[in-house]
């Protein structure tokens, strides 16, 4: 067994990442489930960190646990609070509901200030660390075509987003 | 050479990808079905980033930004399609939902 605090760490975010996204495939209510999601997003934000790669840390925890989360909760509040499965769902709710994602979360935040302190570790990935320099580079030269397509695919998302919230009277529905 | 090896982290994002791909062969509400694709994408962003690591090469963060761009667009054309249904049909329920085939 590998004594190695980096690795131990990793496999802790990692089990933080599958139990959370258990919870989230297994939960009733929606936004249950979407707690437990931030969570899953966050700790593999941990583990990116731990494997040499902040710069795709950072971007996991703005564009998934940022962006993409919001529209999920901009949704929800839209599909009103009448869900059919919320409606089904066992009625203790309070101190069990949030529990869970902030022990989860408290445990990744200790996690990460215990790395951030650590002389050791730190030393340890800056070795391995592939920074935010290289993939710029890599990024804007032989991958340029692929940045190009995923920029119509963005305008493509754009078009449809519109094309989907116009008024029903000029056509806007299924 | 990173100290995490490649083995298990590809056995996390294979692990992360099941629960993802049961998510979305079990659940009815089209609502979770999309938050378990999230899941599996994130799983192939894990093993991309696990293998760029393993190699020291920038090539796994570029796949990983690309994933990141294609999960963004689905997230935004899934959700504005279920709204429109909800809209139109009160319903999430894909087993409801399947009258509209046909």
């Amino acid at each position: 067994m590998n004594a190695n605090p980096l690795v131990i760490l990793f496999y802790l975010a990692a089990l933080i990442a599958i139990v959370a996204s258990i919870k989230v495939v297994t939960r009733n209510n929606t936004v249950h489930a979407l707690l437990y999601l931030v969570i899953s997003l966050v700790a593999v934000a941990v583990c990116f960190y731990l494997m040499g790669a902040p710069f795709a840390a950072g971007l996991e925890v703005i564009v998934y646990a940022g962006a993409i989360l919001v529209l999920f909760v901009f949704a929800i509040m839209l599909f009103g609070l009448r869900q059919d499965e919320t409606r089904l769902a066992p009625k203790n709710t309070g101190f069990s509901v949030w529990l869970g994602p902030c022990v989860l979360a408290l445990c990744l935040l200790a996690e990460l200030v215990y790395v951030l302190q650590h002389d050791g570790i730190q030393a340890q990935l800056s070795a391995t660390v592939v920074d935010s320099k290289q993939v710029g580079i890599l990024l804007y030269g032989p991958y340029l075509l692929a940045v190009e397509i995923a920029s119509f695919l963005l305008l493509a998302g754009l078009i449809a987003g519109f094309h989907f919230a116009k008024p029903r009277e000029q056509g806007g529905d299924l | 050479m990173t100290t995490i090896p490649l083995m298990h982290v590809l056995i996390l994002a294979s692990t992360l990808f099941g629960i993802g791909f049961v998510g979305v062969i079990v659940r009815k509400n089209a609502l979770f079905m999309l938050m378990s694709l999230e899941v599996m994408l994130n799983a192939t962003g894990v093993a991309f980033i696990g293998a760029g690591a393993t190699w020291q090469q920038a090539d796994g963060q570029v796949m990983f930004i690309l994933i990141l761009t294609l999960a963004a667009a689905e997230v935004a054309v899934g959700l504005a399609l279920l709204i429109c249904l909800q809209n139109k049909h009160q319903t999430l329920d894909v087993d409801v939902l399947s009258r509209l085939k046909g």
